[in-house]
């Protein structure tokens, strides 16, 4: 099944077009991963997918509802009650985690669920234990963001994501704020939530982590994909120039 | 005149000095929200209006604006100001004042919150009124409560203000025993009602700030 469907997306932040008719699809299950230099927009794409930001031009469609149609090269939303809908299909995972600070953690978990979803209460906080003793977190419950590492945050910032029981997850950049010891127990995450077939998108500058747990590796730069394809293919043997100068100083 | 007789007498003031600290607080907190939402609107005209006020406001003497308030009516309009308006009349210009301040306090609290908070609540579906209601506003308390310590021991202060309109509180009784008695104690005395009323207002606050360092 398509979860995610974005056609044609362009985007400028004044004269700078930083997104150029990117198409994009996630099916079911796939892991995606959007590698590329600073400033490739890599992360603006995401926002646009998440809704952070809006598109220009192009279309966005999440399962069978669309959010963003295409009207003559225009972008046009959705109602906000229909946004507010579609935006219950998807969760996303900072860079800087973005926790409530002043929120205990089982708190920052089950605020949404509960306020937003208006779950049942019995039903949010098993979820919630579940999912913290899923993250290694159970003692961690009634803790403040700032009494946890920064691996322990973006941990329940995943937790706070999937608590909503979304469709399907993105990720940016989630492990650039960590140092490499904390970065491992973030990939690991990752990955079991892949062993699991959740449907993610993930922007990293990880390339053997993209290479291992994606199914799908799309290489950006200066607003454009470069080369798309099997991780492996992408990643050991690209064939674009572009792709080749960036991999070198990984390989 | 013992100065015991002094204290009693001035006491007999501070119900009404009281009541100008507590009811000025109590509409400038709300108004003064209100005002840095109004100044922050993307609406020009409304923003505009709002920083002419707070520049006003915030550039005028309070006691002018308290004579303003209280015969501005009268020379505007020949209404009469009668005693028991007086009162009134104080409190509506502390709290418009203090809303001036208390509006760019709130301003530059809800400026400094990151925007990625925003941008978690936004994803997780919260609307507008509840993502600044629960997320930024506890947040932007904590952040602003030791500029609004400042702003409330100066109110302590300033209620002293209200001898320009001969409203009976402490310190217009004290400077009415003063003259009649040519003695400068009862202004010592005033002094110090007010360092004990603002050493209660510190040691409030201070817990204020205790019970909100749960986080960080």
């Amino acid at each position: 099944m398509r979860i995610l469907e974005i056609e044609h997306c362009r985007k400028h932040f004044g004269e700078n077009e930083v997104l150029t008719d990117i198409s994009l699809t996630v099916d079911e299950g796939q892991v995606v991963s959007i590698i590329g230099p600073s400033g490739s927009g890599k992360s603006t794409l995401l926002r646009c997918a998440t809704l952070l930001e809006t598109m220009d031009g192009g279309s966005l469609k999440y399962l069978d509802k669309v959010a963003v149609r295409d009207e003559g090269g225009r972008a046009v939303y959705a109602l906000p009650a229909e946004l507010k809908q579609v935006r219950g299909y998807f969760g996303l995972v900072f860079q800087n985690f973005n926790l409530f600070p002043h929120y205990s953690v089982l708190k920052n978990i089950t605020e949404a669920p509960l306020l937003i979803q208006k779950r049942d209460k019995d039903e949010v906080m098993e979820t919630a234990r579940d999912l913290l003793a899923k993250m290694g977190l159970s003692d961690k419950a009634d803790a403040y963001p700032y009494q946890l590492s920064g691996g322990q945050q973006q941990r329940v910032s995943i937790a706070r994501a999937l608590a909503m029981k979304p469709r399907m997850l993105f990720f940016d950049e989630p492990t650039s704020a960590l140092d490499p010891e904390l970065t491992g127990e973030i990939l690991k995450v990752i990955r079991a939530l892949a062993a699991e077939h959740m449907t993610m998108v993930i922007v990293t500058h990880e390339m053997a982590f993209a290479r291992d747990v994606s199914d799908h590796v799309i290489f950006m730069d200066g607003g454009v994909i470069v080369e798309q394809g099997n991780p492996a293919d992408i990643i050991n043997n690209p064939t674009q120039d572009r792709t080749i100068q960036f991999l070198s100083r990984f390989n | 005149m013992t100065i015991t007789a002094m204290i009693v007498k001035m006491s007999e003031g501070l119900g009404r000095t009281c009541a100008i600290f507590f009811l000025t607080l109590l509409f400038s907190l709300p108004l003064g929200l209100l005002v840095a939402l109004l100044r922050m609107s993307k609406n020009r005209v409304v923003s505009t209006i709002t920083k002419a006020y707070i520049s006003v406001l915030r550039g005028t003497p309070l006691m002018l604006q308290l004579i303003a308030v209280a015969y501005g009516p009268f020379y505007l309009f020949g209404a009469t100001l009668l005693v028991k308006q007086k009162l009134l009349a104080i409190i509506i210009a502390f709290a418009l004042n203090y809303a001036a301040y208390f509006a760019e306090i709130y301003r530059g609290g809800i400026e400094s919150m990151p925007v990625g908070q925003y941008e978690a609540a936004h994803v997780l579906g919260y609307s507008k009124a509840q993502t600044f209601m629960r997320i930024i506003l506890p947040q932007v308390v904590k952040r602003i409560l030791p500029s609004v310590t400042n702003e409330v021991i100066t109110l302590v202060k300033d209620t002293s203000m209200a001898f320009t309109l001969a409203y009976m509180e402490m310190f217009s009784i004290g400077k009415q025993i003063a003259n009649s008695q040519s003695s400068f104690t009862p202004f010592v005395i005033a002094g110090a009602f007010y360092y004990i009323m603002n050493s209660v207002v510190a040691f409030a606050m201070s817990r204020c700030e205790k019970a909100l360092g749960y986080y960080r």
